[in-house]
């Protein structure tokens, strides 16, 4: 079921699921709770090892427990509780919507995106721009092994939007061509960095030596407590996906499906807290998470 | 003028500590003695004690809020607020102002006790032309080469009867103004013994600073901490005074003479906030014994948490970082990266450790023999080598004196060549600092404020022959010493702090947490 729907984010699902789980809880004290709460997000990573699962989940959990649960009756606890968690879950849902509408002004008439394989939020933003009556070209590369990027020309076209598919290799020829770059994200670290597709920090070094701007659209439930240094930094759990890393026993062997770009390569970042530098992202994953 | 000089150092030959009354003579005297004085120094503001100049303007209010009858004396009578850097305003305006405000302090002062009007409409007047309501003025310890600053140095520590210890050699032009001593004329040679104004373990602290007996950030805090207990110990109130002003004023001498053993560092300028702002908060109907028992608690458990916690969690958060066949980079001896390394060995990680030393102390020696008596596999390089041996390295670890709210780590001067190297060689950069040593300063560059140690340490004797014996008597030669260095966030990839792993550009952030915190 969290395939099912793809409009809909798989955190966005995941939180969906967890909200039902407090639901049907049988928990009887606030730790137990809390226990059985943490299993199911543990057990959700397993299923679909992204970043913004995780960090969706992690920050699903202290959203519901961030309120006053002095009340001495458990369920009102925990009714308490699913309001919290029902409010948190339609936040999140409008939150691409908040995104789109902050990042479609940087798009000016004429314009040539450059993009990286298929993310919902920034075909959020172009839907936008396109509906302001703007005229822009879109590139996307390909982004093997999965082909996304071709998916993602499939529905620019059906938005009427001129789109073209480059290969992964090309990204340094087409990088003159273009006026920005615009990727989504699976998450957001504490430097103020991304993980996203793997391709994405080669685009960015590419743009950083041509002096184009580069921007990220994420939704702020992706913001995660990582701080990776460098490429290798970054957790075996988030690389591969979820069946490898069950099945596989030398991981060297196998290609790791994300990567890291590191906050100098940034230009800013459009969340629905609004828009950042990479520099503000870690005192609002500070206000997040303290 | 005469009669002033007479008076003060006759007591001063005594060794006696000046009684309320001789105080209030002489600051009688040191008004009347002002007004016929022609200068445009800038308005008169409350005397504060060296190393409060350089902390922010909150502090103010909760120290001198608690304005006394008694409190006033050591306060009130130095108003030679020499700032080298106030506004030029024409003489006869600035000194209307002054005649005016003192004749309001007068009558103030001497009908009640309105001590903490008197500071909030001294600030203000203080600069009618800017706009903030406090004037931050520079520290004494980087104007030395302005001689009203020295003398206004001097007339404090004669009143503290602290003695006042001279600089040493040339000094090269670009760090003319900052201190610089020679080890071996300690301050403490100009004390008679016993000496009753400053209490001997302070005495015996500022020997150990002086002589470099104790260094190292924590050390020194840790040490001026337990020092502080010592004094609270044997405190006991006089007769008609509260101990929550008294103790604080029975400080300040201590800490100048501190000072002029060797510049306070940021972290022991943060625990001597805590300490007074701690004192200051003492009911006044607590007892003394009580009191001087809550104050010590107050201590150990700002030792505690500051700095032994803290060093614990800094060490969890830093193991994550640390992977098996790791080389890990060090620079000279900080006790919180020794102590991260040693954990991480006891947690079996496998790694290896560069320890990269510089002349002309030599640090680096004693970190190599901490981590070889744990077994850990050390090479050890002089800083000259660090390109040569970079490209073998997977991190670097680096201690911090302190951190300044624009994110740029001031450290034993190296720190920012090693930084600038890795940097260069694309090696992540780690600093690890506790968040008692966040500081509210600003510095870009490391000649605003320093730290000149003794130029004789450069002095090398090899084959029986010291070429620079001689140093002084070669006009044109000058010998530095620097101890401390500021390197920029750029080159800093990610620090460990208690609170957590924080990019360097978001210091300010915990800064605004803490206050809001206290």
């Amino acid at each position: 079921s969290i395939r099912g729907d793809p409009d809909v984010a798989s955190a966005v699902a995941a939180i969906r699921s967890l909200l039902e789980f407090l639901r049907r809880d049988q928990s009887e004290t606030i730790l137990g709770l809390r226990e059985n709460m943490t299993q199911a997000i543990r057990r959700l990573e397993e299923t679909d090892s992204s970043v913004a699962v995780s960090s969706g989940g992690e920050l699903f959990l202290r959203f519901i427990s961030l309120t006053s649960l002095e009340h001495p009756d458990l369920s009102q606890c925990k009714n308490v509780m699913i309001e919290r968690g029902e409010l948190f879950l339609k936040k999140i849902s409008l939150s691409r919507g908040k995104v789109g509408k902050l990042c479609h002004t940087f798009i000016k008439d004429g314009a040539k995106i450059l993009t990286h394989s298929s993310s919902r939020v920034v075909l959020k933003v172009l839907e936008n721009a396109a509906a302001d009556n703007k005229r822009f070209t879109v590139y996307v590369t390909e982004s093997q092994p999965d082909s996304a990027g071709k998916r993602m020309a499939q529905k620019l076209r059906k938005l009427n939007i001129p789109v073209m598919v480059v290969l992964d290799a090309a990204v340094g020829y087409i990088m003159e061509k273009v006026d920005l770059v615009i990727v989504g994200a699976e998450g957001v670290v504490e430097s103020g960095g991304v993980i996203n597709k793997i391709g994405t920090y080669q685009m960015a070094v590419c743009s950083k030596a041509h002096n184009k701007p580069f921007y990220v659209v994420a939704e702020s439930f992706k913001f995660v407590r990582l701080y990776p240094l460098n490429q290798q930094d970054v957790p075996d759990r988030f690389k591969y996906t979820a069946d490898i890393l069950k099945t596989v026993k030398d991981l060297n062997q196998e290609h790791p499906m994300i990567d890291y770009t590191p906050p100098s390569l940034i230009t800013l970042l459009f969340t629905d807290l609004g828009v950042l530098t990479p520099s503000a992202v870690s005192d609002e994953l500070i206000k997040l998470y303290l | 003028m005469g009669d002033r000089l007479t008076a003060s150092t006759m007591l001063q030959n005594e060794g006696k500590e000046l009684t309320k009354e001789e105080k209030q003579r002489l600051r009688k005297e040191k008004k009347q003695h002002k007004k016929n004085k022609k200068d445009d120094k800038g308005p008169p503001e409350k005397e504060k004690e060296k190393e409060k100049a350089s902390v922010p303007a909150p502090s103010k209010p909760a120290t001198q809020s608690p304005a006394h009858k008694a409190a006033p004396a050591p306060v009130h009578a130095s108003e030679s607020a020499a700032a080298a850097e106030k506004p030029a305003k024409s003489k006869a305006e600035l000194r209307a102002e002054r005649r005016a405000r003192q004749d309001s302090e007068r009558t103030s002062k001497q009908g009640k006790k309105e001590g903490g009007q008197q500071s909030a409409s001294s600030k203000p007047k203080a600069t009618p032309n800017e706009l903030q309501p406090v004037v931050k003025r520079l520290p004494e310890h980087v104007q030395v080469d302005d001689p009203a600053a020295l003398k206004k140095l001097a007339k404090k520590l004669e009143r503290q009867q602290v003695p006042l210890r001279s600089d040493y050699g040339y000094k090269v032009s670009l760090f003319s103004h900052l201190h610089q001593y020679s080890r071996k004329s300690p301050p403490t040679l100009q004390i008679s013994i016993p000496a009753t104004v400053i209490h001997p373990s302070i005495v015996r602290l500022g020997l150990q600073y002086s002589q470099g007996i104790i260094a190292g950030s924590n050390a020194r805090s840790v040490a001026l901490l337990h020092t502080f207990k010592q004094v609270i110990q044997d405190y006991s109130t006089p007769p008609n005074e509260e101990l929550s002003r008294d103790l604080v004023n029975k400080l300040s001498p201590y800490i100048s003479f501190l000072s002029q053993c060797r510049p306070l560092s940021a972290s022991m300028g943060n625990a001597i906030k805590y300490i007074k702002k701690e004192i200051s908060n003492i009911p006044s109907q607590c007892k003394e014994e009580e009191a001087k028992g809550k104050l010590q608690a107050c201590i150990d458990s700002y030792i505690n948490e500051k700095i032994i916690l803290a060093s614990e969690a800094i060490s969890k958060y830093a193991i994550e970082k640390i992977s098996d066949g790791d080389v890990i980079l060090v620079y000279g001896c900080s006790s919180l990266v020794n102590h991260i390394l040693c954990k991480a060995f006891e947690k079996q990680r496998k790694f290896r450790v560069i320890v990269v030393d510089s002349r002309p102390r030599l640090e680096g020696r004693e970190a190599l023999r901490r981590l070889v008596k744990k077994g850990i596999r050390c090479t050890y390089v002089l800083i000259s080598a660090l390109s040569y041996i970079l490209p073998e390295v997977s991190k670097v670890f680096l201690g911090a004196h302190a951190l300044l709210a624009n994110g740029y780590v001031m450290s034993r001067v190296g720190t920012s060549q090693i930084a600038l190297v890795a940097k260069a060689y694309n090696v992540p950069v780690l600093v690890c600092c506790e968040t008692y040593k966040f500081c509210e300063r600003v510095q870009t560059d490391s000649f605003v404020s320093n730290e000149l140690d003794d130029p004789d340490d450069l002095i090398v004797t090899r084959n029986g022959k010291s070429h620079l014996e001689n140093w002084q008597t070669v006009k044109s030669l000058g010998l530095l010493n620097l101890v401390y260095d500021v390197t920029p966030p750029d080159f800093v990839d990610l620090v460990i702090t208690d609170l957590g792993m924080i990019p360097c550009t978001s210091v300010p952030v915990v800064l605004r947490v803490k206050n809001v915190d206290q």
